[in-house]
């Protein structure tokens, strides 16, 4: 994408939060990657000698019920958890763009019926939409990423049938339907590339809600079910020990917390540059 | 919304205009509703495999097939058994008389288990959207515009809290209020000291997103003419920001309090799980653990209706307050 081609002085004027996010955002591809460079344990190894531990030097975040390092649980969750966050906002973006570009480009009579259909999406709350799926479905990894990607796409569609209503104006649109380009050619090469410039941020942002919804869902007991390390997963288990071990629940949350943070200020930081870059 | 073409004095009056527009809101309203019925009512038809087996084998706890004899008295009881136009006729005309259709599972009117269910959720509810207002409001006219540390503390604090899951500041809250320091009491009750916590745990996310609207508001107004004249004339710092910037930048978060209170009925599911609190929240949780999708599609209805008709509410006010709208 020419997206990261950022001009050198914006590269330098770095905000301390982007660094931190930055590096919060590397350690989470690492664990993504290679979890077994973040911890030397094994996620699913029981050790009936050291049940609830509270957080200390050789168990960071204490150990589980079963006597499981806690922090090599959420290292190994990683990969579900944004597994979950990536599958959904993809499933989400696809609609999204489909539906922003038919309405975009279609105006009238479409783009009414269209945008009536999305708000009445909006009435629904992304969670309950999800618990409805849910109650439908029944609880699984596959209606999570499916309820959470259908209950957010409604906001993507609305941001993308708004950047396409906005690109088709620009200048350098109508120059090349003066040159005499064909109608598919200036949506193909200048329409949609631009109008699609805004994603890479929208992306950063939706993952990190996705996963906010997903896990909890899970908390809720109607997501991705305990054995899985899973961060909501972990939280739904953490429950029946929360007067006496709370690290087990703050703990992980809090990992979800800085994640979401991270690529919430980092995604917001790429909107800005984008839209900077775009002018 | 339409311009008016015609110069104002061939124009109808403009009470008659307003009226229109009204009215307009009102059956887009009423539409937008009658879609979201529609979804609920199709999504019904997704549950996988035969309905009225679902039933039999939830009510039995066993997974197994039946005779046609047995299914009949189910089908008959949910109407199954008559031609999907008019199950769909009777759904939707069914929401007007006030009827959201029977439990699968408590075999009773999904309005009355609603009903039993959502006092304590509106109270939730309805606490936490003026806690949010206060502690946004306060947060704001403390901190905007002041010494460089004191707003970024004060934009830091909003974006902080506007991110937090509700789940995790509830616990937070638990651990800290109920298991560690005693102040308040571990397992839900709908009492005043019951209700701090859950209240506490919609209000601190929701104020941080409505402080960040309103700031971004009151930092335009504080620059704008009619304050330096304000300032010029003498008034202090505090009556300023009290008496002219406030009214301006709580305007966009007004609006979006029709949206909050759908979040907030939302947020209000997993706050009342969090503390074990009675409410629509659990009834819901509990449908949808045991596949009881009228109720599940009752309660998610309801909540649409009152997003739909907040949203109605706030948009035919703003038509009342602002002549600015209503000259457009």
């Amino acid at each position: 994408m020419t997206a990261i081609a950022l001009p050198y002085r914006a590269a330098l004027r770095l905000r301390p939060a982007t660094v931190v996010s930055v590096l919060v955002v590397a350690v989470l591809v690492v664990a993504l990657i290679a979890p077994g460079l973040l911890t030397t344990r094994d996620p699913n190894a029981i050790d009936l000698q050291s049940t609830l531990l509270s957080p200390s030097w050789s168990h960071w975040f204490g150990t589980d019920d079963a006597g499981r390092d806690l922090y090599t649980r959420v290292v190994y969750g990683t990969r579900e958890s944004f597994g979950i966050g990536l599958g959904a906002t993809a499933l989400a973006m696809v609609i999204a763009i489909v539906l922003g570009f038919v309405a975009g480009l279609a105006r009238g009579f479409v783009d009414t019926v269209l945008s009536r259909i999305l708000d009445v999406a909006f009435a629904f709350p992304v969670l309950l939409l999800a618990l409805l799926l849910i109650a439908i479905r029944g609880p699984s990894l596959g209606t999570v990423i499916v309820a959470v990607g259908i209950g957010s796409a409604p906001g993507y569609a609305r941001m993308v049938r708004g950047q396409v209503l906005h690109v088709r104006q620009a200048g350098y649109i109508q120059a090349s339907h003066a040159l005499g380009h064909t109608r598919w050619a200036v949506i193909r090469q200048h329409l949609f590339p631009n109008a699609m410039r805004p994603l890479v941020a929208m992306m950063t942002l939706g993952i990190g809600q996705s996963i906010v919804w997903a896990s909890g869902l899970a908390f809720l007991g109607l997501g991705v079910a305990p054995p899985s390390p899973e961060w909501g997963a972990l939280l739904d288990a953490g429950r029946a020990a929360i007067t006496t071990s709370p690290w087990l629940e703050i703990l992980p949350g809090l990992v979800i917390v800085v994640a979401t943070l991270a690529l919430t200020s980092l995604g917001r930081t790429l909107q800005h540059r984008l839209e900077g870059a775009a002018r | 919304m339409t311009t008016a073409v015609l110069p104002r004095a061939l124009s109808v009056p403009s009470w008659v205009r307003t009226a229109r527009g009204a009215l307009l809101k009102i059956a887009t309203a009423a539409i937008v509703l009658v879609a979201a019925a529609s979804i609920t009512f199709f999504a019904q038809l997704l549950v996988p495999g035969d309905r009225a087996t679902a039933i039999l084998n939830q009510q039995t706890g066993r997974a197994q097939q039946y005779t046609t004899a047995e299914l009949a008295p189910v089908n008959a009881q949910f109407g199954f058994d008559r031609p999907l136009i008019s199950q769909y006729l009777d759904y939707v005309t069914g929401l007007f008389r006030g009827d959201l259709g029977t439990s699968y599972t408590q075999h009773r009117p999904v309005t009355e288990i609603i009903g039993d269910q959502i006092g304590p959720s509106l109270v939730l509810t309805a606490a936490a959207l003026v806690t949010a207002w206060v502690l946004a409001v306060g947060i704001t006219l403390l901190t905007v515009k002041r010494r460089r540390a004191v707003s970024a503390l004060g934009s830091t604090w909003e974006a902080l809290t506007a991110s937090l899951p509700p789940y995790w500041i509830g616990v937070v809250l638990l651990v800290v209020f109920a298991v560690q320091l005693r102040i308040f009491p571990v397992i839900g009750e709908t009492s005043a000291r019951g209700t701090v916590l859950p209240v506490l745990t919609l209000a601190i996310p929701l104020a941080g997103f409505l402080g960040q609207v309103t700031r971004d508001e009151f930092e335009k107004v504080l620059d704008q003419p009619f304050i330096t004249t304000a300032r010029t004339r003498g008034m202090s710092d505090t009556a300023v920001r009290l008496r002219h910037a406030l009214r301006h930048s709580v305007v966009p978060a007004i609006t979006l309090s029709g949206w909050a209170l759908g979040a907030l009925l939302s947020g209000a599911v997993i706050a009342e799980n969090v503390f074990g609190r009675p409410g629509i929240g659990q009834v819901l949780v509990t449908a949808v653990n045991t596949r009881d999708v009228p109720t599940v599609s009752g309660i998610v209805l309801v909540v649409a209706g009152v997003y739909v008709i907040a949203n109605l509410v706030v948009d035919l006010a703003y038509t009342v307050v602002d002549p600015r709208l209503r000259a457009s």
